[in-house]
């Protein structure tokens, strides 16, 4: 792999020289490393499309899987299928970060189609970290898509951050719920400049008892616009929760567009949004701890993005 | 020495909120400023503390005008302030909150330290965040050992026992009292007459300036007698 990947992988997948698991680095297209354990297997995409299938075997236990993307240079359109199936009673990290990189006027673009075919009783942590960087004028982008579906008794905890850099995004996430599952995002966005970013999250839950908690924290600064989108639809007896909360600075534009439906009597949805500058007491507050204002702010939006 | 000469604070409207107050706060001593509400209590601590700017007067610190110096600038010269009113931040630890404060990484026992002068148990409580799942008194607790953390020469605690149970607030007292044997400035408003008995130096406060102010032995009784049944059925008599 060259110098640019391993940096981004530290930074997206806390690569440090090797990956303690399974893993699949994938650079400008490629593949830049590939290793299977005894119940992870990596595959090539049965459907012939560029991409891979990961099967993690019934009953495996608390391994770790690394399928991180990037793209180094400009004029790169990248584009992934990447399937997962997890086997029933599994438990497996998924680590999946992207980061693009371009010194040139070219683009920089990665659009990771992500599915997961979760088995029963199977429990899946799934970390995906994003970043753009590089000094070129080139645009980076990457369009992470998820689709997930959880069998009964199953979960997914879903930590999705964008550190910065990323010039456009455009992030679709949709998850199917059986009875029991439980869904669980964790979303956190920076842009800055004339940045943009598009969050969209669609949530069926199907299965009694099922439920799904997401919760988007964003920062927008500059002139950068964010818009967020989230479907919970209760079909059953489930619980649902959806929250964008955003910290706006400069001028830039953030919008929230929540939609709950409930087809099921027994279905307990909610939504909340707050979207706002920084407080000015919690400024005030650290500043009488002797943070400058400035300081106050960066500190403030840290553990905000934390 | 803590000397504020002549300070007034006078809204747009209008409204005259401080009236050409003066006082005199010398090193080491704990002073209780009390006073009915909207006497202008907080707004005097807030002046000291550079959170308002007043209209008139000027605040010296060992000598120095501080007036000019903003919020940031009179931490750092060694004053702190607790909010009467705390403020809440989303992804901010009381671990963090306490660091940030003392300007340095804490260990368990700092940390036991600290919290265990406001009643609140360590573990319970380090990891979680200083935002709306803490209680109000949970996070007036955190505020006061906030002020506690950084140990400077100046600490003002506005109203540190609001939402205080009992047993916490005996040992919130006995907290400020070991303070004032290490030679801190305390200025704290409050209405507690177990706060106004550990104080060197009471201030009374009403309409804007200060009404009454001396050593404790002296103003004490003075306000027992006449601002509290001033305020308060409590020691009026009941007319036959």
């Amino acid at each position: 792999m060259n110098k640019i990947t391993e940096k981004l992988l530290g930074i997206v997948a806390g690569y440090t020289g090797k990956f303690d698991g399974a893993f699949n680095i994938r650079e400008d297209g490629g593949c830049a490393g590939r290793q299977s354990t005894e119940n992870i297997k990596i595959l090539p995409h049965r459907e012939g499309k560029p991409g891979l299938e990961i099967h993690v075997a019934p009953g495996t236990r608390d391994e770790r899987v690394f399928i991180p993307a990037c793209v180094t240079k400009g004029d790169v359109d990248d584009l992934t299928y990447n399937d997962f199936y997890i086997g029933d009673g599994a438990r497996v990290m998924i680590v999946a970060g992207c980061g693009v990189h371009t010194d040139d006027e070219g683009e920089a673009r990665h659009n990771g189609i992500h599915r997961f075919m979760i088995g029963r009783g199977a429990h899946v942590t799934y970390d995906e970290k994003h970043i753009g960087t590089g000094t070129g004028e080139g645009a980076r982008r990457i369009n992470p898509v998820t689709v997930a579906t959880l069998a009964e008794d199953s979960s997914l905890t879903m930590d999705t951050v964008q550190l910065g850099g990323v010039n456009s995004t455009v992030r679709k996430t949709e998850a199917t719920l059986a009875a029991r599952s439980r869904l669980i995002i964790r979303e956190r966005l920076m842009t800055d400049g004339d940045e943009t970013a598009e969050s969209d999250f669609a949530v069926m839950l199907e299965g009694d008892d099922s439920g799904a908690d997401v919760v988007s924290r964003s920062v927008a600064k500059g002139r950068s616009r964010q818009s967020f989108v989230s479907k919970l639809v209760g079909n059953a007896r489930c619980t649902g929760h959806s929250a964008c909360d955003a910290i706006l600075a400069d001028q830039a534009v953030v919008t929230a567009a929540p939609q709950l439906d409930a087809y099921n009597e027994e279905a307990s949805l909610i939504h909340e949004a707050a979207i706002g500058k920084i407080a000015g007491e919690q400024i005030l507050k650290l500043r009488t701890l002797g943070l400058s204002e400035e300081e106050a702010e960066n500190r403030i939006i840290q553990g905000f993005l934390k | 020495m803590l000397e504020i000469k002549n300070v007034g604070w006078t809204l747009s409207d209008g409204a005259e909120i401080l009236k050409d107050v003066s006082v005199k706060i010398g090193d080491g001593k704990l002073v209780v400023i009390t006073g009915p509400n909207g006497g202008g209590k907080t707004t005097l601590a807030k002046v000291i503390a550079g959170l308002i700017q007043p209209t008139s007067g000027s605040i010296w610190m060992d000598g120095k005008d501080i007036s000019n110096m903003d919020i940031t600038q009179r931490a750092q010269a060694g004053i702190s302030y607790g909010f009467q009113q705390p403020v809440r931040f989303k992804g901010l630890t009381v671990r963090e909150l306490m660091e940030l404060s003392a300007g340095q990484e804490l260990d368990m026992d700092g940390l036991c330290d600290l919290l265990g002068k406001v009643g609140l148990c360590t573990v319970d409580y380090i990891d979680r965040d200083v935002d709306a799942s803490l209680s109000g008194g949970e996070i007036k607790r955190v505020e006061i050992a906030s002020v506690l953390a950084r140990g400077t020469r100046v600490l003002i605690f506005d109203e540190p026992e609001a939402g205080i149970d009992l047993w916490s607030f005996n040992g919130l007292v006995t907290a400020f009292e070991a303070l004032k044997d290490n030679q801190h400035t305390m200025i704290i408003i409050s209405h507690q007459e177990r706060i106004l008995e550990i104080a060197d130096d009471i201030i009374v406060m009403a309409n804007g300036t200060i009404r009454l102010s001396g050593p404790k032995d002296e103003v004490l009784p003075k306000l027992l007698d006449s601002e509290v049944a001033g305020y308060c059925p409590v020691g009026r008599k009941v007319p036959a």
